[in-house]
């Protein structure tokens, strides 16, 4: 009887507790709570942040799932191959849209674009056809471009701006040492700094991507290929790949990205990607460092090597093009949400023009013709300029929904060809166009 | 009531504290007791174990994506398993698999028994070096495969600069986890500074199991230590050893989690080992049909092997 008593008595304070506690809530928490999934790093800070005004606005209260760029291709698909409705909104990589599209994981936004007169007329035409587009260059938008981004490179500024290697550079190569404009004057740079003595400690020529796990390999070598004259296939026979991703250009491209490699990047990174790139680069090993735009603002930012140590440049051009690999995201909303309501009018709300230059001025990297187009864009930042140019040059990976497997067939031909010294580049490019055949053959595709 | 025996000490309290349960309960014969209490196990086992099994041995007949549900699924017959057997990068992982898996289970073993041997002569202290000696394989694998990725860092890596110091070498001339010829052998190093001291346990439970009086008839025989070691200690620690090597064959044959975290199967595909291939092929291509096959194939494999060594442990242990 006695614990019949304490029973009673302890479930009505956990009842009381709850009421006070119900009491006592944000008025949004008792509303609609909507989750939004994207990669864990420094624009998705500014994501959260700048998300507390459609909270303050809607009453809609936003959770955020992030997880590391070296899981979050793994964890994500995951998600949505599994129907998993943990997601309402996702930031996906650019590649998946064709998987997510023809599988029926993303909500088609044709029809709510329409309605609430967002157009992809606004947005910068590659982030459209990268991020929204599937199939490419056909009006059907999966989602609406939401964290434009691009590789660029970072240099030591003030290593750049020193009298001694100044002098030493002009006498070894002839010319001023400054931004290089083509990838042999990149060669050189790293060159000249590979091994040298500054202020007394030995540093390297580049950090590049290296990295065999996920992708970093090919996000890496893809901006020497495009610029020696790669291309994925035939523009005039879609999936006819002989003579154009192994063309004797697209050979030279992929030797020259070796020879970087072993020339002039720092021991033991056989296996960097983005966040090795920002160690070495923020632990001043070395002069460049090859790196997507989304990291610039915090690079930017750094109390060592940030401010006037940094300086930033495009993709150099190669000897048949200038070009750039394509990062960045577009926002969906999953199909599987049970909040597609609330989840849409996110979307909206992150469309307007306001809320988009926000995000540019918080870390984020705005799509928006608005903010992109603005004369005082340039300006805005030391990096805004170079962003601005490289996305109009970006060219982007296979995002066929296959394209997991043309991934990992390129990391592995690649990296075997690059850091394991298996044979030569003309066997790795002939190789990656069999691979990649046997991938389209069993996808069914004719070419 | 005293000579009742413990288990029916315990019946008959618990027939005294729930009499509704005693004579529900008594109404039912020894095997109907014995079903209702091996069948949730039963079930279990049938749910995650034969099911998944079957189920992906059905699977390996067939097309089936897993990111694709809604692509009718074809009947392909044993077109994935002619593919893998045929496929040279698949007998490339599996010589990378074998190669981890022989010299690993031969450094553990000789290690662990010279350890277990060591530790067996009860010196002072002895008990406080077993626990150190411990320590690694008390260790999560993630943890293990992060921190020497720090250890094997060529500029501010530790173990380059216990080479360095004792071969004169530059610490950044050489790259363990990025040198073709160098990785293989720093995930035979990781595993086996882990794994040693599981070897040493096992062997040291072996030692333990010698009677002192077989010792002491060979003393009196006149036996000499190595004569004694030869005839006594390894033939009744052998059945130990060979326990040993089968629980580190099969664990390392399917290894993942610590090579994965240290090369990434890299550089290029040289540590690339069967489960890395197999994770890759399910999980990043999402070709549930062919990974399925591989995983059976890998499954019989170890299987078989492990079968044809277990029978050979029983011949050792009925000696």
């Amino acid at each position: 009887m006695k614990r019949t008593k304490t029973l009673v008595v302890a479930c009505a304070a956990v009842a009381a507790a709850l009421s006070v506690g119900a009491g006592t809530t944000p008025a949004h928490a008792q509303g609609k709570t909507i989750t939004l999934c994207w990669a864990a790093w420094d624009p998705a800070n500014a994501l959260v942040e700048l998300s507390k005004d459609f909270t303050a606005k809607s009453g809609i209260g936003m959770k955020f799932e992030f997880v590391p760029w070296t899981n979050y291709a793994d964890r994500f698909l995951n998600e949505l191959n599994s129907h998993g409705s943990l997601c309402d909104l996702i930031i996906g990589d650019s590649q998946w849209i064709g998987g997510a599209a023809e599988n029926g994981q993303y909500v088609k936004l044709n029809d709510f674009f329409k309605k609430e007169g967002i157009s992809m007329d606004d947005y910068m035409p590659a982030t459209v056809v990268g991020y929204s587009e599937w199939p490419k260059n056909t009006p059907n938008y999966w989602a609406l471009p939401a964290m434009g981004d691009a590789v660029g490179w970072t240099y030591r500024k003030d290593w750049f701006a020193r009298p001694d290697v100044q002098k030493d550079f002009k006498a070894k190569y002839g010319r001023e040492i400054g931004v290089p404009k083509t990838l042999a004057e990149l060669k050189d740079i790293a060159q000249f700094f590979q091994g040298r003595e500054i202020d007394g400690k030995k540093v390297y020529g580049a950090s590049i991507y290296t990295e065999r796990g996920s992708e970093g390999i090919t996000m890496g070598v893809s901006n020497y290929l495009y610029d020696y004259g790669f291309k994925y296939d035939d523009p005039k026979k879609p999936y006819a790949m002989d003579g154009f991703v192994n063309s004797a250009n697209a050979v030279k491209g992929l030797e020259a990205y070796k020879e970087l490699y072993k020339c002039c990047t720092p021991p033991g990174a056989s296996n960097s990607y983005m966040s090795e790139g920002l160690d070495a680069f923020k632990s001043g090993q070395v002069a460049l460092q090859m790196n997507f735009f989304a990291f610039f603002p915090g690079l930017y930012k750094d109390p060592n090597v940030g401010g006037d140590k940094i300086g930033f440049f495009v993709n150099p051009a190669g000897p048949a093009a200038q070009a750039t690999q394509l990062g960045g995201q577009g926002i969906s909303v999953v199909s599987y949400s049970k909040n597609q309501a609330e989840a849409l009018q996110y979307i909206k709300w992150f469309s307007g023009g306001d809320v988009q230059k926000k995000w540019w001025a918080l870390g984020g990297y705005s799509c928006a013709k608005s903010v992109l187009n603005d004369p005082s864009f340039p300006g805005s930042a030391p990096f805004a300029k170079e962003f601005l140019q490289s996305m109009g040059m970006v060219v982007d990976f296979w995002a066929e929904p296959s394209y997991a497997q043309l991934l990992q067939a390129e990391q592995k031909r690649v990296h075997d060809y690059v850091v394991a010294d298996k044979g030569t580049a003309q066997e790795a490019l002939d190789g990656l166009v069999k691979d990649w055949k046997a991938i389209f053959k069993e996808e069914g595709k004719k070419f | 009531m005293n000579e009742l025996s413990a288990s029916s000490r315990i019946t008959y309290r618990a027939v005294m504290v729930r009499p509704s349960v005693a004579r529900r309960v008594r109404g039912l014969s020894d095997k109907t007791l014995a079903w209702l209490f091996i069948t949730p196990t039963i079930v279990l086992l049938l749910a995650i174990n034969i099911f998944p099994l079957l189920w992906t041995i059905y699977l390996s007949f067939t097309n089936y994506r897993a990111n694709r549900a809604n692509v009718p699924t074809i009947w392909l017959g044993a077109d994935w398993y002619q593919s893998i057997l045929t496929d040279p990068d698949i007998w490339a992982a599996m010589q990378v698999t074998a190669h981890f898996v022989i010299w690993t289970v031969v450094i553990e073993t000789v290690l662990g028994f010279g350890l277990a041997y060591l530790i067996d002569k009860k010196f002072r202290g002895h008990g406080m070096w077993t626990t150190i000696i411990l320590l690694p394989m008390m260790l999560s694998p993630a943890v293990v495969g992060n921190f020497w990725t720090f250890l094997y860092q060529p500029q501010i890596g530790l173990f380059n600069y216990v080479v360095a110091f004792f071969t004169g070498r530059a610490a950044s001339s050489f790259q363990m986890l990025g040198d073709v010829t160098l990785s293989p052998w720093a995930i035979v190093i990781v595993d086996a500074w882990m794994w040693t001291p599981y070897v040493m346990l096992i062997c040291l439970a072996g030692l333990r199991s010698i009677p002192d009086y077989i010792y002491e008839a060979a003393e009196v025989d006149r036996a000499s230590k190595w004569r004694q070691f030869w005839s006594i200690t390894l033939p009744m620690a052998l059945p130990f050893i060979m326990l040993a090597v089968l629980f580190r064959g099969i664990e390392n044959f399917k290894m993942f989690d610590m090579v994965n975290l240290l090369t990434g199967g890299g550089p290029g595909s040289t540590t690339e080992v069967a489960s890395i291939t197999l994770k890759r092929a399910a999980f990043e291509s999402w070709r549930t049909g062919y990974s399925s096959a591989f995983a059976i194939i890998l499954f019989v494999t170890v299987f078989g092997l492990a079968n044809i060594y277990v029978k050979a442990l029983n011949r050792v242990k009925s000696r």
